[in-house]
């Protein structure tokens, strides 16, 4: 008898307009002791599956046939049995730790009043559970620690505290959803192990969605690949990882950066099956013509010197001394730019990453120290900013393709505004000419200049925030983790589109991630950032073969590896 | 082609949302029917009540059509003058929607302007701004109302007075209505202004103006209508209270509010229609707008949104 057991599921969200099948004739079984995963693209229907387990499916969604058996027992429609299973068998594990917590109540209130409501105990001795239970999940000084409020965590703490709340009841299966996608490197590693360590000790079913193929190549021992709400492949995880089937599975396991190597180019198969080889080499031809012909000089492009940035620095008084316990954002960071190289800046969050990307573009000012673009002096201990004489030399592509566009705004405007901004005097008919050369470069139809910005997926809005950084004619671009919002196979065309554009137009890019392949697949040089200071600068490959810091060398060792299991 | 674009409105959520809203439907409908209404007074109404050659002492206090004494001439009566009760409340609506519209109009700009440009901005200019507007809100409509009412009558000479009241209506109204819209408008703009979008038009370099009115006023404007619309019906019975207690449009152009006070004169002496039908005609219009921007503050609100 198998702990979980989902046959024939249907689920289907009726809109207004059309029936959306979220998932269609799902299969599968999970033992005890096992950890299953569950991968797919955005929109794949893995999250359905697992809310439909614990029957959180928010309407108009519908379980339209099959059955969810826990145990034997029938789950669907049986709401009194529901009812008693959720939370007591099931444990849930949410995405974001921020918010999976009631900020108002105590640690200790959120876990002893799951607890009461579940097992029969008085309340000293849920207490005493649940001091065991945060003590059993890595929380020091878990008596003091439980009458803290959840604001008082850390983002990984916080996670184990989800953790622990989740397996308070001793249930059989936990269902993690992207219990990870919010954290660093270094706690995605302690909270799989945590899980790892649960699964064997307490004989746990445990089902993990993720898009992080890494991750699901360290901890599984099944997985499932999902597409359009059909499984389209499982088996266990080793065979699928090597040896995928399908197509689909086939378009995920190879768009996924290698960690051990640098490739030139990622390879991308359409889940069809066929491989997809666009390039923008010929496109960039009219561009080159509008620009003029540029060369790599190879010459120092962009340099930051002891560059320091406190928030709330104007409290501050010059003649008063900064102490020690000042937060500084961006502590004495140094580092420089040459032209036509890749500089990659690597961090966890809050090292100051997105901060010296705001400094370079000028949405910030620095607390300290000298900005040299070029020879000119952008921002100095004169403390003047410079920014406005080198404006449209620097672009930026933002994390999120959701909010970088004007919702109000066509894509021909959008593309169109920063060209007609530099140059006052265009006829329409060049300005036409440019944006639709700068819409082909990104792989885009000319029809899609006439929609607004909603009418794209995330990997065609940043195709189109790229055009955008492009209209301004830069010789530097920076990407603050363009990719971490997208889907792997979107991920590698973007990045391959990153590429090309760099080589064909000759562009400087500092290119700004969390995550390590991706790093050594785009980036010459890189900078390792820890808490605002830098750790550090080196060849791309000597890092990631030879680190020589001791924080470098564990971020190598904490990330998952594809590759771990191959 | 009627029914292409009916069909095109249809598809659209907001549009979805309102053909199956009944509410929607009726109270637009109603408020739509007293703009025309009194859009089109000389055309609707069967008298001009402005024009002395029309009005007859004669016919004064006719009670409306279907009590004793009632004339076919005049389906709601006639009140103390021998206008026409139906006319006089057509062109006195026309009187109270320019004022309400006039007023919120003035309003929407000063507070959409001083609400962007705090958000935006921030800083000391914001604390001035915000400060400025939570003083504004201390005091209530009516007294800022008789305040100003008050001031124009030292400075505006008498026989000016009549003719400039409309403006110091729309003045008075208006400026104790546009603290409403700068607190929502920055609270939105603070909302935008850490978008992407706006980050990236200031690295192209665009300036301040242009983002403000060009990128983020056309994001927040959902808020600024809901506001609009529900300030209104408030700009509208703002207006009736200040003409029912005198400081409003002067006797010689009635709106309602003046209509009200009149007839309240009659109110024991039997002729109640004077009074009763002007009163009806606000609730109704004001009700309709309210209704209206209720309707309209859930369709506009994702979260709010039915599933």
């Amino acid at each position: 008898m198998s702990l979980l057991e989902i046959n024939n599921l249907n689920i289907s969200y009726k809109t207004r307009k059309e029936t959306i099948v979220a998932s269609s004739n799902v299969n599968f079984t999970l033992e005890r002791g096992e950890i299953l995963g569950i991968v797919g693209e955005s929109g794949s229907g893995k999250s359905t599956i697992a809310n439909a387990i614990i029957n959180l499916i928010d309407p108009p969604g519908k379980i339209t046939g099959g059955t969810i058996k826990i145990d034997n027992s029938e789950l669907q429609n049986n709401e009194e049995i529901i009812q008693q299973i959720r939370g007591k068998k099931i444990g849930f594990v949410f995405q974001d730790p921020q918010t999976s917590l009631n900020p108002l109540f105590k640690i200790k209130d959120q876990l002893i009043e799951t607890i009461q409501t579940h097992l029969n105990l008085s309340h000293d001795e849920a207490l005493k559970k649940s001091i065991t239970l945060l003590e059993e999940v890595g929380i020091e000084n878990a008596t003091k620690r439980i009458e803290d409020y959840p604001h008082q965590f850390s983002g990984g703490m916080r996670q184990r505290v989800v953790i622990a709340l989740a397996i308070s009841c001793e249930p059989d299966l936990i269902i993690a959803d992207e219990p990870t996608t919010a954290l660093d490197v270094s706690i995605q590693y302690q909270i799989l192990e945590l899980l790892k360590e649960l699964t064997k000790k307490r004989n746990l079913g445990v089902i993990i969605i993720t898009h992080d193929m890494g991750v699901i190549a360290e901890t599984t021992n099944k997985v499932i690949v999902m597409r359009h709400g059909l499984i389209v492949e499982q088996g266990k995880t080793k065979d699928l990882l090597t040896n995928p089937k399908s197509s689909e599975a086939r378009s995920l396991v190879i768009s996924v950066p290698p960690t051990n190597k640098k490739i030139k180019r990622f390879k991308i198969i359409s889940p069809d099956g066929l491989e997809i080889t666009s390039s923008s080499a010929n496109l960039t031809k009219n561009i080159i013509k509008t620009w003029g012909v540029r060369k790599n000089t190879n010459q120092k492009l962009l340099e930051l010197k002891n560059i320091t940035k406190i928030f709330d620095d104007q409290s501050i008084s010059y003649r008063k001394k900064i102490d020690e316990n000042t937060v500084k954002a961006v502590n004495n960071v140094s580092f420089k730019l040459f032209e036509g190289e890749t500089l990659g800046l690597v961090g966890e969050s809050g090292s100051g990453k997105s901060t010296i990307a705001k400094i370079i573009t000028g949405l910030v000012r620095p607390s300290f120290g000298e900005l040299e673009y070029n020879g000119l002096s952008l921002y100095n201990f004169r403390r003047k900013y410079q920014i406005e004489k080198i404006r449209g030399q620097i672009q930026m592509i933002f994390q999120d393709p959701y909010s970088s566009l004007n919702p109000r705004f066509k894509v021909r405007d959008i593309i169109a505004e920063p060209i007609k901004f530099f140059q006052k005097s265009i006829t329409r008919k060049n300005l036409e000419q440019n944006v639709n050369d700068l819409i082909d470069i990104v792989g885009m139809t000319r029809k899609s200049l006439d929609r607004y910005p909603h009418e794209f997926s995330g990997g065609q809005r940043q195709r189109i925030s790229i055009a955008r950084a492009l209209a301004t004619r830069p010789r530097l671009l920076i990407c603050d983790e363009p990719t971490s919002a997208l889907d792997v196979s979107i991920q590698a065309q973007i990045l391959n589109l990153l590429k090309d554009i760099q080589d064909e137009l000759h562009l400087t890019m500092l290119f700004i991630s969390h995550d390590l392949p991706v790093i050594r697949q785009m980036c010459d040089r890189t900078t390792v950032l820890k808490n605002g200071m830098v750790c550090e600068t080196n060849d791309t490959e000597k890092i990631f073969i030879n680190p020589e810091h001791s924080y470098t060398k564990e971020l190598l060792k904490l990330m998952p590896k594809i590759e771990s299991i191959i | 082609m009627f029914q292409r674009t009916f069909n095109k409105i249809y598809d659209t959520d907001i549009g979805y949302s309102f053909f199956n809203s009944k509410i929607a439907i009726i109270s637009s409908t109603i408020f739509f029917i007293i703009f025309l209404c009194s859009f089109f007074a000389g055309i609707v109404a069967p008298y001009n009540p402005f024009d002395p050659a029309s009005v007859s002492l004669m016919d004064a206090f006719t009670p409306p059509i279907w009590s004793d004494g009632g004339s076919s001439n005049f389906f709601l009566g006639t009140d103390q003058q021998g206008r026409d009760m139906f006319s006089t409340m057509i062109y006195g609506s026309r009187i109270s929607l320019i004022v309400g519209f006039a007023s919120i109009f003035f309003a929407m700009i000063l507070g959409v302007f001083l609400g962007v440009t705090a958000g935006y901005i921030g800083g000391r200019y914001e604390i001035i701004v915000m400060r400025i507007t939570d003083i504004q809100l201390t005091i209530p409509t009516i007294l800022m109302a008789l305040l100003v009412d008050g001031i124009a009558r030292a400075i505006i000479s008498r026989s000016m007075h009549d003719e400039m009241a409309i403006y110091v209506l729309i003045f008075a109204i208006g400026i104790s209505e546009w603290p409403q819209f700068a607190r929502v408008t920055r609270a939105s703009t603070l909302v935008e202004k850490n978008k992407e979008y706006v980050s990236a038009s200031r690295i192209i370099g665009l300036s301040n103006i242009i983002i403000m009115f060009k990128h983020i006023l056309p994001n927040i404007l959902r808020p600024i209508l809901v506001i609009a619309t529900i300030g209104l019906a408030l700009a509208i019975i703002t207006e009736s209270t200040l003409s029912f207690l005198g400081v409003g449009v002067p006797p010689t152009t009635p709106s309602l509010g003046t209509l009200i006070r009149f007839g309240n004169n009659f109110l024991f002496s039997g002729e109640w229609w004077i009074t009763f039908f002007p009163a009806i005609f606000l609730v109704v219009l004001a009700l309709s707008i309210n209704l209206l921007g209720d309707w309209m503050r859930d369709a506009l609100n994702p979260k709010l949104k039915k599933r």
